[in-house]
């Protein structure tokens, strides 16, 4: 059957099972947008097609699927970076169509012309450029399959516009099939067994897991594993809801705000099981002084990640769901003994470190403080919701005082750190799990990066919600000011701000406001069982600080407590 | 930590763009390239590159596993450590004044290279070998004047068991 390019395309689109795309058309995609018209795939319309990027990763993210793009070439192209390099350091799967200009003007500098693989190449797992209609069916394949499989990650497809509208047969490809790609996912039984050795030796044993626990489904395994052996537990940021934070063995998060009880166990250990992490700076803080006294175990999918950064004990390639699996079967047929009784001093040792020096804040009269917010998230929603963040303050007091018992339900921006990922993230994951509550929790600079998405949430009809903790400061950066700069607040002063109620208004959502405590829970009440899009302004303590801290550079037991 | 010099022999997929995958990935990542080499093999789908590098032993194993991370990368051997055969050639351009001269035609014939351009005033001598070779000759016409050169960097491969 001879279909044009851009048939083809959502041919094969609707083969890989794809239902929404998040795009923004343009000249060369012209013809693929003309197709999308008479498709029943739905199309998503950011105002921003970085936001078509972090759109479809909280969709990838909340709902466990690839997420899909379309933009046009040039301009298009250039915006979707930031979101293609957040989804790239996140390791999410996400395909990203590209238009591109003719291939007989590709290298004149044409109109909208740049060298879209040529940009992305360092912010994707792989990208192709077609050249001809029929390679279109079979790169689609192979894109989908490179993105959801090994580490995940986002791969773009550049598509150039005569490619779109020339013809060729088309028949649904089978598989992918890649010469040279081929992940492991089953571990080294062998060196399982050494792993099982050194859990048997440990002492003081502690797991910190990762984003990779919760992108191969592993949160069960982990929970099991952790339960049997009696290990504490703690995780990175990515990480979050892949171990529940109501059983008694959670640490808390591990890493520059991380809890004291979780940095001091990383400090005494003598065996730290790193699970689907790659060890981070802004976990292992000055990187001689981490976990001085452990052996390390790491697991993970991809072997550049181990011994990257630390040198390790016991390494295992591998997914780790069925490395975990594997794993557990194994311990299985060990004769542990009574943990509890013999983990007794650690426990007693970490259960002191949690009375030192709890995660707290002290309320004040008068004000709203930014925690007491997110308490209150957590308490109304019961830790049901599905949490996305902007940078900065806002996600270090999401990620510490919502207690995520479940994963995919923290969506941040981890390894980029993007501000105005979390609104155009929220969406994504709003469409992906249209029956759950979605709430954004929101800085004042950050949301106004992508602010613009309050158009495309409310043309939608999605009920998400945008917490701001309204501290009227870029107040990351304020903190570091006040910490390390004598409080000399070069340009993170943010009192020149809009007004979010009226503003909510003015895109045809709800705006609310809370400037005093008790109106913060009967604000969050009425926005989060709204059923529109909704801004909730929270006027909070301006020079609020995030606790505990680590300083840059400094080993993760020296941290700033108050 | 000492650095090694290591000699990764790699066979890629061989389509457009995979060369700067590669160059990317050393640049971005703070990797070295001494050199680099790149030809087609007898399966035209497929080139290998030779290149030459150095770092501490962490370095070259994070080297190893990138380079195997690209999905145009089919297979990298780090030869170093391992039985392989290298070579390297180099087009050398001398002043040939006619007093040098007879030196030049005897350092030519000792090291069993040829001269393949003759000038007015200068020889251009091809010298194939190892880089021990390649460097040791090129001390010794320094002294009587370089004027151009071009190596084409070390092409390597895995000495078969006899
Ligand atoms: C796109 C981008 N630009 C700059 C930064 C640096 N940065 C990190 S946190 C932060 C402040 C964020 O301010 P706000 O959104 O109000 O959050 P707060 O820290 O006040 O909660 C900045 C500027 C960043 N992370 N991302
Ligand atoms: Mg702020």
């Amino acid at each position: 059957m001879k279909l044009k390019g851009a048939q083809i395309m959502l041919k094969a689109l609707k083969e890989e099972g794809v239902d929404t795309i998040f795009g923004y058309p343009g000249g060369v995609v012209i013809d693929i947008y003309d197709e999308l018209a008479i498709s029943d795939i739905r199309h998503v319309l950011v105002r921003q097609e970085a936001c078509a990027v972090h759109a479809a990763d909280g969709y990838a993210r909340a709902g466990g699927r690839v997420g899909v793009c379309l933009v046009t070439s040039g301009p298009g192209a250039t915006n979707t970076v930031t979101g293609i390099a957040s989804s790239y350091m996140d390791s999410i799967p996400v395909v990203i169509f590209t238009g591109q200009v003719p291939t007989h003007l590709i290298g004149n500098d044409a109109f909208q012309e740049v060298d879209t693989v040529g940009i992305t190449r360092p912010v994707t797992k792989h990208n192709y450029l077609v050249k001809r209609t029929e390679d279109l069916a079979g790169t689609i394949k192979e894109a989908f399959y490179l993105a959801s499989s090994g580490r995940p990650g986002p791969v773009l497809v550049d598509i150039p516009k005569d490619v779109s509208v020339g013809v060729a047969d088309y028949k649904p490809s089978k598989k992918a099939k890649l010469k040279s790609y081929n992940p492991t996912y089953n571990p080294n039984v062998k060196q399982l067994q050494k792993v099982v050795e050194l859990i048997k030796n440990a002492k003081k044993p502690v797991i910190f897991a990762g984003g990779g626990v919760i992108l191969s489904g592993a949160a069960k395994e982990l929970t099991e594993l952790a339960r049997k052996t009696q290990t504490p537990t703690t995780t990175s940021l990515m990480g979050l809801g892949g171990f529940p934070a109501t059983d008694p063995l959670w640490l808390g998060m591990i890493g520059m705000h991380g809890t004291y009880r979780a940095n001091m166990s990383t400090g005494e250990c003598d065996l730290l099981m790193g699970i689907g992490v790659r060890f981070d700076d802004r976990v292992t803080g000055r990187i001689d002084a981490f976990a001085p006294h452990a052996k390390i175990v790491h697991i993970d999918i991809d072997p550049t990640s181990i011994r990257k950064n630390i040198p390790v004990t016991a390494p295992v390639v591998g997914d780790c769901k069925t490395t975990l699996s594997k794993l557990n079967q194994l311990l299985n047929k060990e004769k542990l003994g009574d943990l509890k009784k013999k983990r007794k001093k650690w426990f007693d040792q970490i259960a002191k470190w949690k009375n030192t020096a709890p995660l707290a804040y002290e309320q004040k009269k008068g004000v709203i403080k930014p925690q007491f917010v997110v308490e209150k998230l957590y308490e109304l929603t019961k830790g049901e919701a599905i949490i996305t963040t902007e940078v900065g303050q806002n996600q270090m007091w999401a990620a510490q005082y919502y207690h995520f018992d479940k994963p995919n339900h923290f969506i941040t921006s981890g390894g980029l750190g993007c501000m105005g990922f979390g609104l155009p993230a929220a969406i994504g994951a709003q469409l992906a799990c249209p029956d759950a509550l979605v709430v954004d929790v929101a800085g004042d600079g950050s949301i106004q990066m992508n602010i613009q998405e309050m158009a495309t949430a409310a043309q939608c009809n999605l009920p998400v919600k945008v917490v701001i903790l309204n501290n009227g400061y870029l107040g990351m950066v304020r903190q570091w000011q006040q910490l390390f700069f004598d409080k000399r607040y070069a340009e993170t002063c943010l009192d020149f701000a809009p007004d979010f109620v009226k503003l909510a208004e003015a895109y045809g959502a709800v705006g609310l406001r809370a400037t005093k405590p008790e109106e913060v829970e009967p604000i969050l009440k009425k926005g989060l069982f709204s059923k529109e899009t909704v801004i909730m302004d929270f006027q909070v303590e301006k020079e609020e600080c995030v606790y505990p801290m680590v300083p840059a550079g400094a080993a993760v037991t020296e941290m700033l407590l108050t | 930590m000492m650095e090694e010099k290591h000699i990764f022999s790699i066979l890629v997929d061989n389509e457009p763009g995979v060369l700067s995958r590669i160059a990317g990935l050393f640049s971005g990542r703070g990797f070295n390239i001494e050199s680099l080499c790149v030809a087609e093999t007898t399966d035209p789908e497929v080139s290998r590159i030779t290149l030459v590098t150095t770092g501490n032993p962490p370095m070259i194993e994070q080297i190893e596993k990138q380079l195997n991370k690209l999905i145009n990368v089919i297979k990298v051997h780090d030869l170093t450590g391992t039985e392989f055969v290298q070579r390297e050639m180099a087009l050398i351009k001398v002043v040939a004044k006619p007093d040098h001269r007879a030196e030049i035609l005897r350092t030519v014939d000792i090291f069993r290279c040829k001269v393949v351009d003759v000038g007015r005033d200068h020889y251009t001598i091809e010298v194939t070998g190892d880089e021990g070779k390649i460097n040791a000759i090129l001390s010794l016409l320094k002294p009587i004047g370089i004027k151009e050169i071009a190596r084409t960097g070390i092409i390597a491969l895995f000495r078969d068991p006899k």
